[in-house]
């Protein structure tokens, strides 16, 4: 690989109070490539994600999307680059006020310009919603639905179809398969692998599934006690040699981590 | 003994939060307001929160606005009977209506209606992450979600007022000539010789005070809430009971700029 990284962190810090959640993360994720990021709940994946997103600003450290601090550019410019990147949230986060068709236009108008600049029409947003629909697996006519009536598995799929609306080079996946059955997870994941090479994305996603791990990830890293204890290739999760990695991924009670009360 | 005190703690825990909370309120309108002069404005947004507020709160502000001229009307009437001055019911009615019961009592109506409703919409979003995700679309949550219902409360509720102004007058009139046995003639005569533009155009100020102090605290509650459910449900209680309070503090000094000379 050459050149600068598409996402370079260095150094990231965060704690909220006294709970130290972040603790010097160092990351670099190339382009094109898929990152797994796993790590036991409450370890700080999402906090991670949100920092990179600007949604919780870092203690200290640096964050650089093509070379560019996110931390130290004005807020114009940090608004530009943040705007590269697509985002599902752990439990979608569609705009219930809307029907799906619009959620996933307020993905697209949000996003795409035409020539001139100008955002696309309602009409044409709402017409483009469909393809993108059937995109994840999805009949057009779920776009007349509002989100409440829609199952949490469809509910994934409506919000990965609104990250990836707007075509983003970057995109990030916040546990997009928990809470699946096995094979709506497969679909999921087999989705996302779609859509990175499609668009030709670099990714990073935040699982606890070891199968949905190896299938979406190039790259892997294991987030514990805010840092970065293990980076590797996501096919060596099962086999990585590292007790800690080891013990998580086999899901063994006995081993170097051991349950703790959370504070 | 603690029972007794109970009240007078929970009175302090109230002004010590209020006190907390003045200045991440004052820095909150000061930002939503700076987004309205600054492109773009999401209109649908207005005009859904318009409509919401200014038509259908209607309802509850027209029958609440009726009631309240009618019932002063006879209290003025069986208060006023020993000092033989019932000629001044009218002017009573007029004055009272237009000067307090119109704005302070559609205020209090929209706060619990409207107030309400906006903190449990936002809060809701902001604790199932769809704030977040507008602002990962590239839309700015204090301009999407707050500036245009920061203005549509400002404009709604001098609406709301004039509304509730004419019936409650009305009101009055109803009880005083059908039950009370006044000319109705004399009747109008006397209320608009004893209202001034002034009365009216004071009204309407505090109304779109009220207005602007609902949505605000209805924005801020909603937009700050944590905690899943119970969060939202607090902020809307929060809501309601600031915008409250608030609406009749603002109510006096309004009053006093414009009347205590
Ligand atoms: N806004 C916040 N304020 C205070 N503490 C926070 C905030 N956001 C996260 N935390 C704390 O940071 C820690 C990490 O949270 P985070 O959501 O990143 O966990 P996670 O690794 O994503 O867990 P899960 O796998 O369960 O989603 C938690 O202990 C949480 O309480
Ligand atoms: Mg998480």
């Amino acid at each position: 690989m050459s050149g600068t990284p598409k996402i370079r962190i260095r150094g990231l810090t965060k704690s909220f109070g006294e709970k130290k959640v972040l603790d010097g993360i160092d990351l670099d994720v190339e382009a094109g490539t898929s990152y797994v990021i796993i790590g036991g709940s409450g370890s700080g994946k999402s906090v991670l994600l949100r920092c990179i997103l600007g949604l919780i600003v870092p203690d200290e450290g640096s964050i650089e999307i093509d070379g560019e601090d996110l931390l130290t550019t004005t807020s114009a410019r940090r608004a530009a680059l943040v705007a590269r990147i697509g985002m599902l949230f752990q439990n979608g986060a569609l705009f219930d006020s809307m029907s799906v068709a619009d959620n996933i236009g307020f993905g697209l108008r949000a996003k795409l310009r035409d020539g001139a600049g100008h955002k696309l029409s309602r009409a044409e947003a709402r017409e483009r919603s469909g393809d993108i629909l059937k995109q994840v697996g999805l009949d057009p006519s779920v776009g007349l639905l509002s989100p409440s009536e829609l199952s949490g598995g469809m509910q994934k799929r409506v919000g990965l179809a609104r990250a990836i609306a707007g075509t983003p080079e970057i995109l990030f996946f916040d546990e997009p398969t928990t809470g699946l059955d096995p094979i709506m997870g497969a679909v999921i994941d087999g989705l996302i692998v779609d859509c990175v090479k499609r668009l030709g994305s670099t990714a990073i996603a935040i699982t606890h599934d070891m199968a949905s791990a190896r299938r979406i990830g190039d790259q892997a890293a294991m987030l514990y006690h805010g840092k970065l204890v293990w980076k590797g290739l996501a096919s060596n999760l099962m086999n990585s040699g590292d007790p800690m990695v080891d013990q998580f991924t086999h899901g063994r009670r006995e081993g170097p981590i051991k349950m703790e009360l959370r504070r | 003994m603690n029972f007794l005190l109970d009240p007078v703690a929970a009175l302090g825990r109230a002004t010590l939060a209020l006190v907390r909370h003045a200045g991440a309120l004052t820095l909150f309108a000061l930002l939503g307001l700076s987004h309205l002069v600054r492109p773009p404005f999401y209109w649908r947004v207005f005009v859904a929160s318009l409509i919401d507020i200014a038509y259908y709160s209607l309802p509850v502000v027209a029958l609440t606005a009726v009631f309240s001229g009618g019932v002063i009307a006879l209290q003025s009437y069986t208060g006023f009977a020993q000092y033989h001055v019932q000629s001044a019911i009218a002017g009573i009615v007029v004055l009272a209506v237009v000067r307090e019961l119109g704005p302070v009592l559609a205020g209090l109506m929209v706060a619990g209606r409207v107030g309400a409703a906006m903190s449990a919409e936002i809060g809701t979003m902001r604790v199932t992450d769809q704030i977040d995700a507008l602002y990962t679309l590239s839309t700015d949550p204090m301009k999407y979600l707050v500036a245009p219902r920061l203005l549509a409360g400002t404009m709604a509720l001098p609406f709301l007022v004039a509304i509730a102004d004419i019936l409650g007058v009305l009101g009055g009139f109803a009880v005083s000539t059908t039950k009370l046995g006044f000319e109705p003639g004399a009747y109008i005569i006397a209320t608009f010789n004893a209202v001034k533009p002034l009365d009216v155009t004071v009204g309407l100020v505090k109304a779109a005070v009220f207005g602007f102090l609902i949505a605000l605290l209805g924005c801020y509650h909603g937009y700050t809430s944590r905690g899943g459910a119970e969060g939202v449900g607090a902020a809307t209680t929060s809501a309601v009971v600031s915008a409250s309070i608030l609406l009749l503090a603002f109510d006096y000094l309004i009053t006093d700029l414009f009347f205590a000379q």
